[in-house]
């Protein structure tokens, strides 16, 4: 595997995540370099995800390089049925990045195994989408002027939510507080309590969405999904019991920010998006630049 | 030393790999694999063992194990012993220790996994060994010892 790629977000130290997050500050500031000029870049999204990929594809363009790609899988051979191994030696011939989306985990750890070109993972499936927790670590730093020492607060899914494991694991470097809101189906898994319980970080769990929040840095809200519980009636009893609502923040920290993945379906009230401290608009915005230094950083450039 | 009545005749030179749990002789004859091997060998199960109840042996003449194919005997039969014969005499006694890499023995048990899906090797580190727990290099989902399935 070339050592370039970013599959995984702990294929990242945390010197590097500093290093990426200090970057995309700078791409911040000034937005349109043309460091990728003469570049090809593969963007291959073997399954549609809209935001991702424009996301992707705009920090591509801002940095002048040019795209070649498919949007989902059924413009390109794979419905003829081609290996991934074989699509992926095909594009390496061509680009000097691929930036790949796939719905099978760990298609991206094997494409970077394959490919010359560096191999920047857009999502595996269920495993891992490390450039939406750059973004998230870069709004959150952004918001609160340190990743050190912050109350990081997760609401909703923490079961399947794949971009709370990862910002988990993240935020593991830098001595946060955690705390887990979510109804039993959906708790956070053994494993990744495990994984704190070693490092020594406390966390804390509640069902209840409630006061709570009061001493939360950041709130990171993620969506509880129907399609996870095998009892629809068990659905119906906690879909509404973590719903954000915009009189539930009077107690909250100044500082405090509310972050979530989007898309949003109910469980941010809308009356919510006009208080200061709704902040998940800008972070879809920030993912441009997060992507813009990973890309960067991939390429060996700067 | 008084010689027991073996029920299983000895070898002149090779490995004996006793104290096999009886049920996990097919799995070790696959992790090892000794099917494709040309030396001479017995195989017995279902024989009497006063530490297991029931237990398998095998016997490979001329075949001397290296560490890392007794290695591999962790995830399907910790607890057997392996001899090296040389002149009918035990020479050397090596004892399994479970590896921190596996590769290429073990089906993940990811469904969406890209090892079920494609013709990928698997690679796994093992991230606990007693029981014995292995994550996938690839989904980097952890497969545990009651769910472990030998390729």
């Amino acid at each position: 595997m070339n050592k370039r790629s970013l599959v995984s977000i702990e294929d990242y130290t945390k010197e590097e995540i500093l290093e990426v997050l200090q970057a995309a500050s700078e791409f911040e500031k000034n937005p349109n370099q043309r460091l990728l000029e003469g570049k090809v870049v593969a963007s291959l999204f073997f399954e549609p995800s809209t935001r991702t990929r424009l996301s992707f594809e705009t920090a591509i363009n801002r940095l002048g390089g040019r795209i070649v790609g498919f949007s989902d899988s059924s413009s390109s051979s794979v419905t003829k049925g081609e290996t991934l191994k074989d699509t992926i030696k095909m594009v390496d011939n061509y680009c000097d990045l691929i930036v790949m989306r796939h719905p099978i985990e760990g298609a991206a750890r094997y494409a970077s195994e394959v490919a010359a070109a560096p191999v920047v993972n857009a999502g595996d499936g269920a495993n891992q989408h490390p450039s939406q927790t750059m973004l998230d670590l870069y709004s959150i730093y952004k918001t609160q002027g340190t990743l050190e020492n912050l109350n990081i607060f997760m609401v909703g899914d923490l079961k399947y939510g794949r971009t709370v494991h990862s910002l988990l694991q993240a935020m593991s470097h830098f001595h946060p507080t955690f705390h887990f809101i979510a109804p039993k189906e959906l708790q956070m898994p053994e494993g990744y309590k495990l994984h704190l319980k070693e490092l020594n970080i406390p966390y804390y769990e509640h069902t209840e969405l409630n006061e709570v929040i009061n001493e939360a840095d950041i709130l990171y809200m993620t969506r509880v999904q129907r399609e996870r519980f095998a009892d629809p009636l068990e659905y119906e009893k906690v879909k509404n019991v973590y719903i954000l609502k915009n009189a539930m923040l009077s107690g909250t920290r100044e500082n405090m920010r509310i972050l979530h993945p989007l898309p949003r379906v109910n469980e941010i009230d809308v009356d919510v998006d006009e208080n200061p401290k709704a902040y998940y608009f800008e972070q879809a915005r920030n993912g441009v630049f997060a992507r813009q230094a990973i890309i960067c950083k991939a390429l060996g450039i700067k | 030393m008084a010689k027991k009545e073996l029920q299983v005749s000895a070898i002149e030179n090779g490995t004996v790999i006793d104290h096999i749990p009886a049920d996990k002789l097919f799995d070790v004859i696959n992790v090892l694999g000794i099917a494709e091997m040309e030396n001479a060998m017995t195989f017995g199960t279902n024989l009497k063992s006063s530490k297991l109840g029931t237990k398998a042996i095998i016997k490979i003449w001329d075949k001397f194990l290296e560490d890392d194919e007794v290695n591999k005997l962790a995830l399907v039969a910790p607890s057997a012993k392996i001899n090296i014969i040389r002149d009918y005499d035990v020479v050397e006694k090596k004892t399994v220790n479970v590896p921190e890499r596996v590769e290429g023995i073990v089906k993940c048990m990811n469904p969406k996994c890209i090892t079920n899906h494609e013709y990928v090797r698997t690679k796994f580190d093992v991230v606990n060994t007693r029981p014995i727990v292995l994550k996938c290099h690839y989904c980097e989902k952890l497969t545990d010892e009651k769910h472990l399935e030998i390729i």
